[in-house]
């Protein structure tokens, strides 16, 4: 497919039509050549330089809200820094660090960013891969089901969360009144630590599975139909097909909504914030949801203390990057195994 | 943006079987016929899924008495207009739907049209520093938007942005995954042969991309367009942070501050809640079969 000639000297040849890249063969004379020789140059300049001026107003406008505010945040993060005059710093040192690593409630939320984060990811992907499996199947009004799915990603993280708010109260709530239809006690969803981390999960699972479903969708629909076919002649039931040739050739998409879906929970946010019926920033009375995007900016925004919030920023960035590398890990073992 | 995609993604139905070999084929993983059972499981998640979102029209109907009260309501009261017409005007929501519009109309054009040069770019022309500046743009997706507030916050108070609209469109513009949809779509639906017959009839790169990478590109900045104005119009970190719910608010910000006091007016929260989504499930209803398509196509590429 690459057969173009960009660094070829080649002139535009407007009058003789002649291929770029395929030097003229025929004599011409010297005013002709010296005009082909000016476009000649233009040309090559503009096919030298006209890529990075394509590229260049993203990386113009990443340097300035992307890379720098990283690296400020790093700066910051070892600086004592106030909310009400955040140009005014004073060197801290590490100690921005060690004082979120001595604060009980830096561990706290990042034992529930990571509780929330299986409660809510786990269930949803196997959801979305069953109801993927379904969508597969020939179906009457199959985009319907497609776009009605989509509707939670349409809504906004508040309207959802404020939504699930009433839904899951504890009083008037109508989960809990069907809990009671079928005798089971009233839940105190906020109040409550597990109970009060599902309510959240269900809103992420309630916004995403559609979403991740038709992901899934789309790479079930690249599997090739003979694998099914051989696999049926071979005497496989439809289960059988499903995890011997659904689920290994859907192991990339897999480990691309994994992915996706952890860097998404590790910096959950709006959820956890609108969800508390307080509307304060501390994840509940006793913090039981609080994540650590929520002490983030409780701690930045709340208590004004920047500095301890960039520190916080940047532990989660590293985290991150921890588990890109056992992603890669674990995507470089999958193809050697396959 | 109302045709389909020219190059029908994997939104179209599912193929028939090419080769008819009976039961064994019908039987096979993708072309089986769902049964019942399928399409009762179909059922029930769609109604989970609709549910919440009718349920608050059917809040945002009743009074708050009415939702203090067991058995919830099930079905609509008769306050639903007034309710919405409350929200709007107590949250100013007409402002802020205003002003969202502007933030997202901008942010996606903006995105769609840096993305689709640049997404050229990387997918069709060499350059040195090809390779590692794609790399640099995948990389960017992993950062995580916290990381950015701080900083980005302090330069919008040091700019004198606050409650300013150009505080949240300016920094929503990098967008790497647009950079990286683009790229992916073009590798694929703009041949080679292409570029260089315009390069031939003596067109420079800017004529190539206008007459070629962006008739060819079409369908694919529709649907990023679309992702992007979705995007935007939802995001809630940052707007939150910047815009202040008497500043120039968006729908965001000034939904999460609807009905704010001590004892808070369920009722009232939920019509805002509404109307913050209305527009959006309306372009989803409208448009849904070019998302569904545009995000199953993302997904296969990417």
């Amino acid at each position: 497919m690459a057969t173009r000639h960009d660094t070829a000297a080649a002139p535009p040849g407007k009058e003789g039509g002649a291929a770029p890249a395929r030097p003229p063969v025929e004599a011409v004379p010297p005013e002709v050549a010296k005009k082909r020789a000016r476009l000649s140059r233009r040309w090559q300049r503009d096919v030298r330089w006209s890529p990075y001026a394509f590229v260049s107003p993203f990386f113009l406008l990443f340097a300035a809200f992307g890379l720098f505010p990283l690296i400020y945040t790093a700066w910051a993060s070892l600086h004592t820094v106030e909310l009400t005059a955040p140009t005014d710093m004073e060197w801290a040192g590490l100690r921005n660090y060690t004082r979120i690593f001595d604060d009980d409630f830096y561990w706290n939320a990042a034992k529930n960013t990571l509780t929330i984060g299986i409660i809510s990811t786990v269930p949803q992907l196997m959801m979305a891969l069953g109801i993927a499996h379904i969508l597969n199947y020939r179906l009457r009004a199959s985009t319907f089901y497609r776009v009605a799915m989509l509707a939670p990603y349409a809504t906004s993280i508040a309207a959802a969360s404020l939504v699930f708010v009433l839904l899951f109260g504890r009083d008037y709530g109508m989960i809990n009144w069907a809990l009671d239809l079928v005798g089971i006690d009233r839940i105190d969803w906020q109040n409550e630590k597990w109970p009060s981390q599902i309510a959240v999960s269900s809103i992420v699972i309630w916004r995403w599975t559609g979403y991740n479903a038709l992901i899934y969708l789309a790479a079930m629909q690249a599997i090739p139909q003979d694998l099914y076919e051989s696999a049926a002649l071979d005497g496989a039931n439809r289960w059988q097909q499903f995890l011997h040739v659904t689920l290994p050739s859907l192991r990339p998409t897999i480990l691309f909504t994994v992915v996706v879906s952890t860097i998404g929970a590790s910096q959950l946010f709006g959820e956890p914030l609108l969800f508390d019926a307080n509307k304060g920033a501390s994840g509940g009375a006793q913090h039981q949801f609080q994540t650590l995007g929520l002490y983030m900016y409780e701690q930045g925004w709340v208590n004004q203390h920047l500095g301890r919030a960039s520190a916080i920023a940047w532990t989660m960035f590293l985290i991150l990057i921890v588990i890109g590398i056992v992603n890669y890990v674990i995507s470089r073992r999958l193809r050697a195994s396959s | 943006m109302t045709t389909t995609l020219t190059k029908p993604p994997a939104d179209a139905e599912p193929k028939p079987p090419k080769r008819s070999r009976g039961l064994k084929a019908a039987r096979a993983g993708g072309q089986m016929h769902a049964g019942p059972v399928a399409y009762l499981i179909l059922a029930v998640f769609t109604v989970v899924s609709l549910f919440p979102l009718v349920w608050t029209a059917i809040a945002a109907s009743r009074d708050n008495q009415r939702l203090a009260q067991t058995p919830p309501p099930f079905w609509f009261g008769s306050g639903l207009f007034d309710k919405l017409e409350l929200a709007w005007t107590d949250a100013n929501l007409g402002e802020a739907f205003l002003n969202t519009t502007i933030v997202a109309g901008v942010s996606a054009l903006t995105i769609v049209f840096l993305s689709t040069i640049a997404g050229f770019a990387f997918a069709k022309l060499k350059f040195r520093g090809r390779g590692a500046l794609m790399l640099i743009v995948i990389g960017t997706m992993m950062v995580p938007p916290q990381l950015q507030v701080i900083p980005l916050y302090m330069m919008v108070a040091k700019l004198d942005w606050t409650d300013q609209l150009q505080a949240v469109i300016l920094p929503s513009l990098v967008s790497a995954f647009g950079v990286f949809f683009m790229r992916q779509y073009l590798l694929q639906a703009l041949p080679d042969e292409i570029i260089e017959a315009a390069r031939v009839d003596g067109a420079n790169s800017w004529r190539v991309v206008w007459h070629v990478v962006f008739p060819t590109a079409r369908p694919a900045m529709a649907v990023l367009g679309m992702l992007m104005f979705v995007q935007t119009w939802n995001d809630f970190l940052w707007p939150f942070l910047v815009l202040t719910q008497t500043g120039n608010p968006t729908v965001q910000v000034a939904v999460a501050g609807l009905g704010r006091g001590y004892t808070p007016d369920q009722s009232l929260i939920m019509a805002g809640a509404l109307l913050g989504t209305l527009p959006l499930l309306l372009v989803f209803a409208i448009f849904g079969k070019q998302i569904v398509g545009g995000i199953m196509q993302g997904a296969v590429k990417g």
